[in-house]
């Protein structure tokens, strides 16, 4: 699927571009996004290091375990196909605490631990388990409770009350993820059959 | 009161971690650079994906081929008289999250930031997630090539809740 995505943004990128005589520009993006993404990657490393690290504390000290316990139930609900107790769920809850709090960068160090959790879990390697496919649906459809970036865009622009979208992007939200779970759940339940 | 909630998540959560393992007798030195060398570890795997998703998304996004996409779309959305001054983010809002917060931008700069359309981009912005580097970056990092239903899922979430996100901005906040 990805391979294809993939393909299509290139293909069709490269091809408009040669089209309307645009080339030039697609040779400085090409050369300036492969850049980008290794200052990305390394930009990266620190708070990664930062939040593994200090989530490994919290794991040793038994608090993550603690704060699972209370979730369980969620989870147990939403991928019953991980065993209780599992680091799949910790890493998992770490991560949608994260994105909830908008610590996007730990939500990402979380997220391919919990997503690596899930692959041990895995019977056909290369496949996406339903749990897997839950993990990120439930990512892509957003949990952050405050957007910030937006809230500070509408200040720079003048807005007279630029907090005033909280109300509705959290009801927003709410309702996108659990319309995402509802989603998620349906098309497990046909996969089987 | 949000800038010190955003300013003091951070050190309140290390704080309290660090706090609760020195009490549990953790060698929480030890344990920290145990973690963070998995982090290290971890973001430098993650680097290929990023470059393939950065380029990817760039000459796309560089080509203005988004363009015809939108111009394709937009007969359908007047049909349903979907807000189209919206429709340019909600197609680039799967795709590229830096990407879409210029059109959040141009949107604002432009209608205003108080006025419908700069509403609901602004929660549109705010209770959605990139899709395409979300599914690259996980799934790319324990080699997933079969992603299941994972993408149907999404995309189909993705578009109710834009639908949401369009009918709670028009009737809850501009008719109270």
């Amino acid at each position: 699927m990805i391979n294809t995505i993939w393909f299509l943004l290139v293909f069709i990128g490269i091809l408009y571009g040669a089209l309307t005589g645009n080339l030039g520009d697609i040779n400085n993006i090409i050369i300036d996004q492969a850049t980008e993404g290794v200052t990305f990657g390394i930009s990266l490393m620190g708070v990664m290091a930062f939040w593994l690290g200090i989530m490994n504390i919290a794991e040793k000290s038994g608090l993550i375990r603690a704060i699972s316990k209370v979730f369980r139930p969620l989870v147990r609900f939403i991928f019953p196909e991980v065993p209780a107790n599992h680091p799949a769920e910790r890493w998992m809850l770490m991560n949608f605490i994260a994105n909830m709090f908008g610590v996007g960068n730990g939500a990402t160090a979380f997220g391919l631990k919990a997503i690596r959790e899930l692959d041990s879990l895995n019977a056909h390697k290369g496949r996406a388990t339903n749990a897997m496919a839950m993990f990120l649906i439930i990512n892509m459809s957003s949990l952050q409770l405050v957007p910030l970036t937006v809230i500070k865009l509408r200040h720079d622009y003048g807005s007279k009350a630029p907090t005033d979208i909280i109300g509705i992007t959290l009801l927003a939200t709410t309702l996108s993820t659990i319309v995402a779970i509802i989603i998620g759940k349906m098309f497990e339940r046909r996969r089987k059959c | 009161m949000l800038d010190i909630i955003s300013l003091g998540i951070v050190p309140f959560l290390v704080i309290i971690i660090v706090i609760h393992g020195y009490l549990k007798n953790v060698d929480i030195y030890d344990a920290f650079t145990e973690g963070a060398l998995e982090g290290l570890k971890t973001a430098f795997k993650i680097i290929p994906n990023l470059i393939a998703i950065f380029i990817a998304i760039g000459v796309f996004r560089g080509s203005k081929a988004l363009d015809i996409l939108i111009d394709s779309v937009s007969p359908i959305t007047k049909i349903i008289r979907f807000p189209e001054e919206i429709l340019p983010l909600v197609l680039i809002r799967p795709l590229s999250g830096s990407g879409a917060l210029g059109v959040v931008r141009d949107i604002i700069s432009h209608y205003g930031p108080d006025s419908l359309p700069g509403i609901t981009a602004s929660v549109l912005m705010g209770s959605s997630e990139t899709i395409f580097y979300t599914m690259a970056l996980y799934f790319g990092s324990v080699g997933v090539k079969d992603h299941g239903h994972t993408l149907r899922a999404a995309l189909l979430s993705y578009i109710i809740s834009v639908f949401i996100v369009v009918f709670i901005s028009r009737y809850l906040l501009f008719n109270i």
